[in-house]
């Protein structure tokens, strides 16, 4: 009965998803009062039936109710309940549930945090998100229902892919989604600019925040997706340039590059179309995303369709959303006035447009690795594959000018830097970043690279450039000055911290990272950069639907006992086999011991690594995340209502005087 | 020239000269970097060079696998159902390594015609075979009919 429900609610959804589209996108172009009035119930309710549908879903695997078809091939009875409910999105059918849910989640925000817009502008926004939900509703019901029942009904169900039994799973997909859906969010911000023609400093400053969120979601959703991948899957690796990696990866750079595009269109009214632009291109990676993901030509863990049907649907689905956003772009954007404020070259204008390049440039190299050999593939003409080399040779480079701007830009004032000022201003980072090198080359002589030396130096001036400026702003405040730091700016320091931290990470791990695989009998030790790992044999222990093979692990060091450590082989239904490492976890290095193969008479294969700073790369990620969290806080962001005589359109005080005396293009 | 507009002009220059010298960048590393893909019966068929680095599918033939004792060093030869390619790895196996089980490796071919391998791949999934191999062994069985059927017309 209840998935019937659940059925029956996306149904709902669907015709009020139709209705929130047509009242807002039509209300708005005819001007009718009424028909606007009616978009955000129709978008509330939608939002309303989806997540009944959801819920529905997840009642039937918490209930094990395994007459649904989708229960019964991803839920089992001796699966732990919160396995039982991440298995919601454990498969196709219910990921894109999750998909439309974490969209009815956005719509329900907007809905409710727009009411200080322009009645028109927020309509169709509403609308726009109501056609991204009537594509993905119309999705699941003709292709992926997930409440199809299975007659007769599974006696116990044939459980969840081992992998997939994890916490990290339980966080990884939600906020991977939250982040590639809240792209839709800026997606219709400025598919709504194009079409109510307020391609303005007001739409950037309304579009901001959300576009903030998405990416910082973005941002959560890729870390854990690393840190999750670096303890099940990986054999600890925390990146690998897997074309569903860079299927999450391509809508970051690109969002990434939105937030600064936007930062330069709301200060000062430059870069309105290539900022709508960067909105339309980061929605369509995040469909490319889906599709590469969910059509199954990618064969990983996340490919789950073989469903031809869906792919093409998929596909279509992107290129009318893609085709239609780009044929308005290029029909509206001309026809709007294009005067900014006019910059000299060493201006904060230039360094975000640095960035921009620099970003866009990584994300197209991105697409090109990933998608040359599917196309290739699918014509037929070969079968090649481009690894994690190309992608290193393309990064490396790109990134060592780009982390060298990154410290400067946030220095370089609006519209006409000066050279001598950001120099006296940025003396104390660069002695410190000199000094960090210098550091590295001198300790660890023998080893050492120019690659690693400019990784730690350049994390070093990253991390210090974007200490100053709150630090110093601090100290003032210590000895009662008046000196404010706006929360943005805040957070932009930290997130640039965050960039930092990571890059430091990278570097040092992939540098000084020691693997070694050995075969070790009970008793017998190995020594790895100081630890001395001492095997002392396996027995069999049995969890709640799986057997393993347990292995004990003595790490000492210098005599001292350091960490007693488990790594096991799970055994489980149908002949699946995991893998779990153990990790002695510290701040400033992992221990990560993995059992390989058994090789008869108690020996084993194990890989033993060291792996210095790792855990700043996840530190990193959620640093930066936090550094956009702080910047959607800020004050300006929290206007409640526009006064009904202030003319919108009009630029933000700030930018008044300088766009004034702007020349006219 | 207004000053505006050549400072357009010289943004203009320093982006194409960026995005230019990244591209061929670009290029040149995909370029070094494409790694080929190749079945047993195109490595019989000599595809390969000595010394390449590839990428070769197939399954891992029954009964195959020989380990020595002791060491992480397997030999085992794959298979497309029509010609074979002994291996041999000194490494971890993945968990789903097993005969007849369809794999990826990647590696080298030696002078000897073994194929060095430096990654062994096999997939989390027990029903799972890599698409290349499943088309290799499908265009490997087509071809075997097909002779099977010109010898019966001649």
């Amino acid at each position: 009965m209840i998935p019937e429900l659940g059925h029956l609610a996306l149904i709902i959804a669907l015709c009020l998803a139709a209705a929130q589209s047509f009242f807002g996108l039509g209300g708005a172009q005819r001007g009718n009062l009424i028909w606007m009035n009616a978009v955000r119930p129709a978008a509330v309710g939608q939002s309303f039936f989806v997540m009944l549908a959801f819920g529905a879903l997840a009642y039937a695997f918490l209930t094990n109710d395994f007459s649904v078809a989708y229960v019964a091939a991803n839920s089992n009875i001796a699966l732990p309940w919160v396995y039982k409910f991440t298995a919601v999105w454990g498969a196709h059918e219910g990921s894109l549930l999750l998909w439309v849910f974490v969209l009815a989640i956005w719509t329900v925000a907007v809905a409710h945090f727009s009411r200080h817009l322009p009645q028109d502008f927020s309509s169709r926004v509403l609308g726009v998100l109501g056609i991204i939900s009537i594509g993905f509703l119309l999705f699941m019901l003709t292709t992926s229902d997930p409440f199809g029942r299975l007659l007769p009904p599974a006696a116990q169900g044939a459980d969840l892919n081992p992998i997939l039994q994890d916490p990290g799973m339980a966080i990884h997909p939600p906020m991977l989604y939250m982040g590639y859906v809240g792209m839709s969010v800026a997606f219709a911000f400025a598919v709504a600019a194009l079409l109510s023609g307020r391609m303005d400093v007001m739409w950037a400053r309304w579009s901001r925040p959300w576009t903030l969120v998405a990416w910082l979601f973005l941002t959560c959703g890729i870390t854990f997706g690393s840190w999750w991948s670096y303890y099940v899957l990986g054999w600890g690796g925390f990146w690998f340039w897997d074309p569903v990696e860079n299927a999450s990866f391509m809508p970051w750079l690109v969002a990434t590059a939105l937030v600064h595009s936007l930062a330069v269109t709301e200060k000062r009214g430059a870069f309105k179309s290539w900022t709508a632009l960067l909105a339309i291109a980061a929605f369509s990676l995040s469909l490319l995303g889906t599709f590469l993901v969910r059509s199954g030509i990618l064969i990983s863990v996340h490919a789950f369709a073989s469903d031809p049907r869906r792919g093409i649907f998929i596909l279509a689905m992107l290129g009318v959303f893609v085709g239609v956003a780009l044929f308005l772009y290029a029909w509206r954007a001309p026809t709007f006035s294009q005067r900014g404020g006019g910059f000299k070259i060493f201006s904060r204008e230039t360094f975000l447009l640095l960035n921009n390049v620099f970003l866009v440039v990584a994300a197209a190299a991105v697409l090109l690795g990933t998608l040359y050999p599917l196309v290739l593939g699918a014509l037929k003409i070969g079968q090649i594959s481009v690894g994690p080399p190309y992608f290193d040779h393309i990064f490396v480079p790109l990134m060592l000018p780009f982390f060298v701007l990154i410290g400067i830009g946030p220095y370089v004032r609006w519209k006409h830097g000066s050279v001598t000022e950001v120099l006296s201003k940025l003396r104390i980072p660069a002695a410190l970043a000199l000094w960090a090198g210098v550091v590295m080359i001198v300790l660890l002589r023998a080893e050492v690279s120019f690659i690693a030396t400019a990784g730690v130096l350049l994390a070093a001036w990253t991390i210090f450039s974007a200490l100053q400026e709150p630090l110093q702003r601090l100290w003032q405040r210590l000895h009662h000055r008046h000196v404010s730091l706006p929360r943005s700016v805040f957070g932009m320091s930290i997130a640039h911290l965050g960039a930092g931290l990571m890059i430091l990470g990278v570097t040092v791990n992939t540098m000084l990272g020691i693997t070694i695989d050995r075969v070790m009998k009970p008793g017998s030790s190995v020594a790895v950069h100081g630890y001395q790992f001492t095997f002392q044999g396996v027995h069999a222990v049995s969890g709640p639907n799986y057997r393993a093979v347990q292995g004990a692990f003595a790490v000492t060091r210098a005599g001292k006992k350091v960490a007693l450590i488990y790594p096991e082989k799970r055994q489980f239904r149908h002949d699946v086999t995991t893998t779990n490492a153990a990790i002695a976890a510290g701040p400033f290095r992992d221990l990560y011991v993995a059992l390989g193969n058994p090789l008869g008479q108690d020996s084993w294969s194990v890989r033993i690594e060291y792996k210095p700073l790792v855990r700043f790369i996840w530190l990193g990620g959620l640093t930066m995340m936090l550094g956009g969290f702080i910047a959607t806080l800020d004050k300006r962001y929290r206007q409640v209502r526009v006064p009904a005589t202030v003319d919108v359109s009009a630029p933000p005080k700030d930018a008044d005087t300088d766009l004034a005396k702007a020349p006219e293009r | 020239m207004t000053p505006v507009r050549r400072k357009r002009l010289i943004i203009v220059v320093v982006i194409v000269a960026g995005v230019a010298m990244a591209a061929a960048l670009g290029l040149q590393a995909f370029r070094k970097n494409l790694l080929y893909y190749f079945t047993p019966v195109q490595v019989a068929a000599g595809d390969a060079h000595v010394g390449q680095h590839f990428r070769m599918g197939g399954l891992v033939a029954m009964g195959s696998v020989q380990r020595s004792p002791g060491s992480m060093t397997v030999h085992f030869t794959l298979t497309d159902m029509q010609k074979s390619v002994p291996v041999v790895y000194t490494g971890i196996l993945p968990d789903l390594f097993r005969e007849g089980q369809g794999i990826v490796v990647y590696g080298t071919l030696d002078k000897q015609g073994l194929f060095v391998a430096q990654q062994v791949l096999a997939k989390h999934d027990a029903k799972y075979m890599p698409p290349e191999v499943a088309a290799a062994i499908k265009k490997a069985k087509a071809a075997q009919q097909a002779q099977i059927a010109a010898k019966g017309a001649s």
